[in-house]
């Protein structure tokens, strides 16, 4: 039984300029100790998504009656769509999911302690005692490479570098020892040489906890770094998904090969960037069947612009919501 | 100084005073000697991660940054500045000329300005155009060289995508014919995609109408796909110059080195293969004596803490501050 289990998740807002739909039947599942990197550009739904996982999303969202998200813990699956007071969400928040944010100055509270905030979260999430609570809090900070720990606990945010806050904001989402982690764009704002300690960092650290990771980014060389498998979104639906190789080696939706085309390559300079043609369409105009064939160099025909694509299993576990990977499987059928 | 340079500087310094109370006199060095020269019509990148003064140096470009010691010249071959005296009508002329390009293009446009109004902007301060018309016609020439059409010059900012804002970023800093732009990370706010095409845009305007640029970047990547030549800046100096290529063949320095191996590659059986830098940059109010780098550099021996390597040059056009680089090879 998976970790996580995420069916048919739609998501729309009610705005000024009426309903738009955030997120359009997304589902997937992650295994305990897997690390899912979930990629899309800005406006492509990715963190919609994760945080429709804990219901953090704003007040005039509206989950569709047929999404399902269940969360295995122990021995019990949680209806995370069934949970609804504060009280009862707290299970979850905080708890069996933990969230890293991209900006760490953001995240912490200005006015407290790093150390304080940490206590604070435990003591609402296990019945450790204040003294407990602060020693493995102090071994937390230690323990993700923050060195003089019991120094820093009593700190202000701003009185650390923007690794360090990071370092910080890690620990204390793992205190608690949560199932399942989001990370949404955490390494985004850090130096390069800050980024390969953070994202080395992570790695030990699902070695040792042996949590899911859902690792938010739009950045494929931390995915292809980190991840076990990829989901790309775009315009709120999922085009493709599967292991990490094989997606970035041989991408089978045009959207993906876009987005790798784009990248600027080390091993060949002289390569021309190729940006995928046109804008991301507002969500206010979706575009009808395939919401990429506004911008599409493959598009097949009319079938684009009318149906939606199913899902084509291109590879073992490697999955493509495309026309044309439904037309080649047709041929060699 | 050669006569082909657009920029030449002689140990430029840009200190700021920090802590002003009679007893606590603070002295924040952003950029510590620093001598490059950049060719007419390049595109000069500057890399180097937050605090390592690559900003700084810019600004000190434009004249928007104390020069606190050494000197800096600007020659376009008809207009001369000295940028260290610069002032006055000398100043307001030198404005026409050198131009930045941010790095947000959401925080840059006015949000109650009209497009067509936030790019002529510049024309009507610096009374470069006399009436509505020429204004106009200035406005939509340039607008067309960044790819606006006329439909978007009504509009306003909320209305345009990430991209297309930079482009409206772009055609305002054009808009008054300068030579020089610093474009201070410009591309790190879009998405890759969009990333690919604003760097498409800037390298096809730089070589129609013979610009110089000055990227800054803490993006390895991006700077070697668009400059010709890359300086790598820690703690306010120079660690290594080179053209492109040279310093992505054979980077001497350990610390460009460090950066390189730094960038994720997108080859998921390269995972661990990087050389990990320990350690964060040191605040620049209290730096380390010696070679700045040595604190996390893995090389560093006892010299390194004691005395500063000067820029040395290694082959032509190559310079490195390194005491090992002949034995790091």
């Amino acid at each position: 039984m998976s970790l996580l289990n995420v069916e048919n998740l739609t998501l729309q807002f009610d705005t000024d300029e009426g309903r738009i739909t955030a997120v359009d039947d997304v589902s997937f599942s992650l295994e305990p100790g897997e690390v899912m990197g979930l990629v899309g550009e800005s406006g492509s739904g990715k963190s919609v998504t994760a945080k429709a996982l804990m219901k953090l999303n704003a007040g005039n969202a509206h989950y569709a009656p047929e999404t399902k998200i269940s969360l295995m813990l122990e021995d019990q699956s949680i209806d995370i769509m069934s949970l609804k007071s504060p009280r009862e969400m707290q299970l979850v928040r905080g708890g069996a999911i933990s969230m890293i944010f991209q900006e760490p100055m953001a995240s912490f509270a200005p006015a407290m302690t790093i150390g304080k905030q940490m206590v604070e979260q435990l003591l609402i999430h296990s019945d450790m005692s204040k003294s407990q609570a602060k020693a493995l809090s102090i071994e937390m900070l230690d323990r993700v490479g923050i060195s003089d720990a019991s120094t820093r606990f009593g700190q202000y945010a701003f009185e650390m570098s923007g690794g360090m806050r990071q370092r910080a904001m890690i620990a204390m989402a793992l205190s608690t020892k949560p199932k399942l982690l989001i990370a949404d764009e955490p390494t985004t704002a850090l130096d390069v040489t800050i980024q390969a300690q953070v994202i080395d960092l992570m790695k030990d650290l699902v070695d040792e906890f042996h949590m899911g990771i859902i690792f938010i980014t739009h950045d494929l060389g931390v995915v292809a770094q980190t991840a076990d498998k990829v989901a790309v979104m775009y315009l709120g639906r999922m085009i493709e998904q599967g292991p990490v190789r094989n997606v970035i080696r041989h991408p089978q939706h045009p959207y993906t090969q876009g987005l790798l085309d784009a990248l600027p390559k080390l091993d060949d300079l002289e390569a021309p960037l190729t940006p995928i043609a046109g804008d991301i369409p507002s969500p206010l105009e979706r575009p009808s069947g395939c919401v990429f064939h506004t911008r599409c160099p493959k598009i097949i025909g009319d079938v684009c612009k009318r149906d939606i694509p199913h899902w084509v299993d291109t590879n073992a576990s490697h999955r493509t919501a495309c026309h044309l990977c439904t037309v080649k499987q047709g041929e060699t059928a | 100084m050669r006569e082909d340079m657009l920029i030449s500087t002689r140990n430029l310094s840009v200190e700021f005073n920090i802590g002003s109370g009679v007893f606590s006199k603070q002295v924040l060095k952003a950029v510590d000697g620093i001598s490059i020269n950049i060719p007419r019509g390049s595109f000069f990148g500057v890399v180097g991660e937050s605090g390592s003064g690559k900003t700084t140096l810019g600004r000190a470009l434009l004249k928007a940054a104390p020069i606190a010691r050494g000197t800096a010249t600007y020659d376009d071959g008809e207009n001369t500045y000295d940028l260290t005296t610069l002032k006055g009508a000398e100043l307001k002329d030198y404005r026409k000329r050198a131009q930045l390009i941010f790095q947000d293009p959401y925080a840059a446009l006015s949000p109650r300005m009209t497009v067509r109004d936030i790019i002529a902007e510049p024309l009507e301060v610096m009374g470069i155009t006399k009436t509505r018309e020429e204004t106009d016609t200035r406005v939509r020439e340039i607008a067309e060289k960044c790819r606006l059409n006329l439909e978007h010059l009504r509009r306003f900012p909320h209305a345009f995508s990430g991209g297309q804002r930079q482009r409206i970023s772009i055609a305002r800093a054009l808009v008054s014919g300068p030579q020089f732009i610093v474009a201070d990370e410009s591309v790190a706010a879009l998405d890759v995609s969009i990333q690919a095409d604003v760097l498409n845009l800037l390298k096809s305007i730089q070589k129609e109408m013979g610009l110089t640029f000055m990227f800054i970047s803490h993006d390895l990547s991006v700077v070697a796909h668009t400059c010709d030549h890359v300086a790598v800046m820690y703690l306010g100096r120079i660690v290594e110059s080179a053209p492109t290529r040279q310093i992505f063949n054979s980077a001497r320095h350990p610390y460009t080195k460090a950066l390189f191996s730094a960038i994720p590659s997108l080859d998921p059986d390269d995972r661990g293969r990087a050389q990990k830098l320990e350690g964060e940059i040191p605040s620049p109010t209290n730096q380390p004596p010696g070679c700045k780098f040595h604190t996390r550099c893995p090389f560093a021996t006892d010299i390194c803490k004691r005395e500063e390597p000067a820029l040395e040059t290694c082959e032509d056009g190559h310079a490195v501050s390194c005491h090992h680089w002949q034995d790091l090879r």
